[in-house]
């Protein structure tokens, strides 16, 4: 048994890409090895990453995998032998086993006595399969984005390889990936080591050899590192603490092999642009983690992440050098915002006409004409269902929502469009509701983001995206399977988020009405909410596909009341009644559907004709119904459910007895009426026939 | 008191803006590229010039490197803002094939130019360059030197719509950027451009630049006139697809003599939709070209560039063949 190790040297990763691929690497190495038999089930499989390398290292690899043998069964002994001598069937055999026809044998099977021979398979040696098979497997790596590099295009990745080591133990393993043979050398840091060669002396020497050469091959330990030196730099300011951000941690972790952290300064005077610039700036610009006070104020300080290690000139230098950038960025940032203000949103509604929001639909002024409408007509069922909200506001806020992009800070920093809109409402008086509702209207971007924290920015987010799914539907731009490049998708899962954790009252019918789609695409659009629906209880919420299922299987449009029947029908699932009750709505359900199929009609029964059973269980419907109803009105679903759990003893007497469909076309019809009043009249919370149960 | 205070002073170097040019051009002039001289068309980036977009495309290996003034009318800022400018310079390299140590060669180039890799924060960050007029693209990185971008390095993988094969490294070194960042100065206007070796004299950018940043910005944003504007722009392109025409009926004859294909001029031909790219970037910074029309007049330039680029490509194949 030995250790393995493989080493994939590249030009520099795109950081966004390693995590996933050095994953990919190590199963793919790990399910080759396991598939060969070279490795057993519990193996301790390592993988490492830096943005210039993918290694994995595999313990106790055998060396050869263990020989196996098979038993081979050929012709009947009679055809393979006659009066003592084999014949040609049994030298065929023997040929095709690789054995001598002296080493055949007979075995005995239920079809009689048979010629049979052991064939040994000698196994193969852990060399052999990985030169055969590991460089088609790290090839096969996805990456978003690849490329080729040799003449004739013979392989595509995502940056050119430039070296490679494969060891078992201290050996070579002399396989080639991309035109470069596997050695023993590896390399350090491109400048604290420079470009001697760093030799591995073993494979498990691996992540020492490196560390020695400036590179910090674990992830793990590399993240460790950079969280720290945060820490540590951050300490030389009194009271002060790093910003978190996981994503930004994750980024640089993967934009370095020898990380250490420098902390910078910048002028106090900056601090008087909102925290939002200035943190995109750092953040997404620049990579830089913020500073705060004890009190979670901005402080005047960033933080690098360096892929190096200076001395205390470098460090200066390089300290120096970000402050200038950064500097020069807040300055643009500064000047930007002043311009800007010198022509308030108030003023931009027309240039919006030079802003295209789709070219076959128009521009942003086509876009908030458009919100307009729909936000008036949500204004007017928000109204009509009691809701009490600021009108005037609402619709300013809709009116100026797009100004921002006509702005030169949202035109240099686009990831801060509605945000910037919200704080030049702010700060040019428009009043605290239509500054909200405008910073808000981009959220929820993705379902773990908040809704709009106002009943204004949750009718704004509404009416703008359910417009833009109406126009998009309308034009033919419907989400396919694969394909949804104006992100239908996540703005109607963002109407269902902001309907399921409001306080608003509106149904998602309303807000396709409110959106005014024509004729069929009406129908599309709502199934189209109706999946997203689907999406959020089930993959949001967590509830089971079939209670997803029951509940969609009546009128889910009111989302926060499905969501209560989702509840309710959940914990109802405990109880072994309401099972039985379900399991016989789906007998039901499935009778009923014969019966179609066989044309038997339904009538009403004389009730003298009826069993005993028949009678009790349509009075038992007939007193339960009212009260089931009433509770149902009353949103008790819970409560509702134990009621018609209780029909469970009728239910089953009525089955157990009764031949539903009855010889006679009168008592049969009878019968099918009782079960699809039954039905019917209890349907209301969810379809029950959806419920697995068992 | 932060960790900043207590550093010592950073030290600026005391190259000037062409020391810096003759540098790079003596590094990589002494590893095999021919230095050729800033092209004399209007065009908006090295990439564009006939050294880059027409070279780049056949297997006939090149290496070459210049200096390229990159104009785009739309950052002009009439010389008040120190960091933006209508005409920058660009210094532009392509290595074709790529050499295997082509990154390795990158640093030392920096080295050339006095950057102490040990005293600074380098980073290749994922970037992907494309042209869309040009119908072309690539894969690789943006370089960091301590928080600031100064080097676009891209392995182009299409240009003028077709597969490269070999492909090329691409280096674009930002020089403005690099020589105020170098020299430390806060604004662009500031780097030296020349230094005079008996009194010491400096010669700033701004002596040498800012007439042409101001007047430019008037003319690009003020004073061009548009529907002469849209004249020329026609006028180069009809010419353009004339000579296009004619090109591909002598391309596609095969009694026409390997002289009459060689002899034709796409390079000229060329010229006219650089001369169209230019006008558009006008047209665009005066205000002139609305959100429609934009993608179908790059759609037009494309045609045209692309379109030689085809030709150019069956020209050298067909023609150059001894």
């Amino acid at each position: 048994m030995a250790d393995f190790l493989l080493e994939i040297g590249l030009e520099e990763i795109p950081s966004r890409m390693i995590g996933a691929a050095e994953a990919e690497l190590g199963k793919r190495v790990s399910d080759l090895l396991k598939r060969e038999r070279l490795i057993g089930s519990e193996a301790r499989i390592t993988t490492f990453s830096t943005p210039r390398r993918l290694a994995v290292l595999a313990l106790d690899v055998l060396a050869k995998q263990a020989d196996t043998e098979e038993q081979l069964t050929g012709p009947s002994w009679k055809v393979a032998f006659k009066n003592g001598t084999p014949t040609a069937a049994a030298e065929a055999f023997a040929k095709k086993a690789g054995v001598a026809v002296a080493e055949l044998k007979k075995v005995e099977t239920p079809k009689g006595e048979y010629l049979g021979a052991t064939v040994k398979r000698a196994g193969r040696t852990a060399n052999e399969i990985l030169i055969a098979e590991l460089t088609k497997e790290v090839l096969a790596i996805y990456w978003a984005k690849n490329m080729y590099w040799r003449a004739g295009k013979p392989e595509r990745f995502v940056r050119p390889v430039r070296w490679v080591v494969a060891l078992m133990d201290t050996s070579v393993v002399p396989l080639e990936i991309a035109g470069i043979a596997a050695g023993n050398a590896s390399r350090g840091h491109r400048v604290l080591h420079g470009e001697a060669p760093v030799a591995i002396t073993s494979a498990g020497a691996y992540k020492e050899a490196l560390r020695n050469a400036y590179v910090v091959a674990d992830v793990v330990e590399r993240r460790q590192i950079i969280r720290k030196a945060l820490d540590a730099a951050t300490r030389t300011v009194p009271g002060a603490r790093w910003r978190e951000d996981e994503a930004l941690v994750e980024t640089v972790t993967h934009l370095t092999e020898w990380p250490t952290v420098i902390l910078g300064d910048f002028e106090p005077e900056y601090l008087e642009l909102p925290d939002e610039v200035l943190v995109t700036v750092m953040r997404d610009h620049q990579k830089y983690f913020a500073v705060e006070d004890g009190k979670g104020k901005l402080a005047p300080h960033f933080l690098a992440v360096l892929n190096t290690q200076a001395d205390q000139e470098g460090a200066a230098i390089i300290r120096h050098g970000n402050a200038r950038v950064l500097r020069a960025r807040f300055k643009d940032a500064r000047f930007f915002w002043d311009v800007d203000q010198k022509v308030p949103l108030v003023d931009r509604v027309e240039s919006l006409k030079q802003v295209t929001f789709q070219k076959e639909l128009g521009s942003y002024y086509w876009k908030t004409e458009g919100n307009l409408k729909v936000a008036r007509e949500l204004a007017t069922q928000s109204e009509d269902a009691g809701v009490a909200f600021d009108e005037r506001a609402l619709l300013k806020a809709v009116e100026l929502a797009k100004t921002d992009l006509t702005t030169e800070l949202v035109k240099e920093f686009t990831e801060l469009q509605g945000i910037i809109g919200g704080l030049y409402a702010r700060a040019q008086g428009l009043g605290e509701t239509v500054a909200k509702a405008i910073y808000d209207q981009y959220t929820p971007a993705s379902i773990e983001d908040p809704i709009p924290s106002t009943i204004e920015g949750q009718l704004l987010g509404l009416a703008d995206r359910i417009q833009t799914i109406v126009a998009m539907f309308g034009i033919g731009m419907a989400p396919t399977g694969s394909k949804d490049p104006f992100a239908l998708r996540r703005a109607a899962n963002a109407i269902v988020k902001i309907l399921a954790e409001s306080e608003l009252p509106l149904t998602l019918s309303e807000i396709v009405q409110a959106g005014a789609a024509s004729g069929e695409n009406r129908d599309l659009i709502s199934t189209f909410l109706r999946e997203r629906l689907h999406f959020y209880l089930k993959e949001v919420r967590g509830f089971a596909y079939d209670v997803v299922n029951a509940v969609l299987g009546t009128d889910a449009s009111f989302v926060r009341d499905a969501i209560a029947r989702a509840q309710a029908l959940t914990t109802a699932r405990g109880s072994e009644d309401f099972l039985a009750v379900s399991a016989a709505f789906k007998r039901i359900k499935n009778i009923l559907l014969q019966a179609e199929e066989k044309h038997f009609t339904l009538a009403p029964a004389q009730r003298d004709g009826l069993s005993i059973e028949a009678k009790k269980l349509a009075d038992n419907a007939h007193s339960l119904a009212p009260k089931v109803r009433e509770l149902r009105e009353q949103r008790k679903y819970g409560e509702a459910l134990a009621l018609i759990a209780t029909l469970r003893p009728a239910i089953d007497e009525f089955f157990d007895r009764v031949m539903v469909l009855d010889p006679d076309p009168d008592v049969r019809g009878a019968h099918l009426l009782l079960i699809d009043t039954v039905l019917r009249g209890f349907s209301g919370i969810a379809d029950f026939s959806e419920i697995v149960t068992g | 008191m932060s960790a900043a205070q207590a550093a010592p002073r950073v030290k600026p170097t005391s190259l000037t803006f062409q020391d810096l040019l003759f540098r790079l051009q003596r590094f990589w002039a002494e590893r095999g590229c021919v230095i050729q001289q800033p092209y004399d068309v209007e065009v908006g980036a090295g990439t564009m010039c006939p050294e880059t977009f027409l070279r780049v495309l056949g297997p006939k290996p090149y290496r070459v490197g210049y200096a390229q003034p990159s104009r785009r009318p739309a950052d002009g800022r009439y010389g008040e803002n120190p960091n933006r400018l209508f005409k920058h310079t660009q210094f532009q390299l392509i290595l074709k094939p790529p050499p295997v140590n082509v990154q390795e060669l990158y640093l030392e180039s920096l080295e050339a130019m006095g950057i102490d890799l040990k005293h600074h924060d380098l980073k290749f960050e994922e970037d992907n360059w494309e042209w869309p007029a040009g119908g072309a693209w690539g894969v690789g990185w943006q370089v960091m030197l301590d928080g600031l971008e100064i080097t676009q390095f891209t392995y182009f993988q299409q240009c003028g719509g077709m597969d490269l094969d070999p492909i090329c490294a691409e280096l674009t070194y930002g020089m403005e950027r690099i020589a105020a960042f170098l020299q430390d100065v806060d604004s662009i206007y500031d780097i030296v451009w020349a230094r005079d070796p008996e009194t010491g004299a400096a010669v700033t950018y701004g002596e040498v630049r800012l007439a042409e940043e101001l007047q430019f910005s008037v003319y690009n944003f003020e004073m061009a006139n548009v529907p002469r504007l849209w004249e020329h722009f026609n006028s180069y392109e009809a010419e353009a697809h004339t000579l296009l025409e004619k090109v591909n009926a002598v391309l596609s004859d095969e009694s026409a003599s390997s002289e009459a294909k060689k002899r034709f001029p796409l390079l000229p031909t060329y010229e006219l939709a650089l001369k169209c790219s230019n006008l558009f970037n006008i047209l665009d910074a005066r205000g002139a070209i609305s959100v429609t029309e934009r993608v179908g007049v790059i759609g037009r330039i494309r045609n045209l560039a692309v379109g030689v680029a085809k030709a150019w490509a069956a020209q050298q194949e067909t023609s150059w063949r001894c």
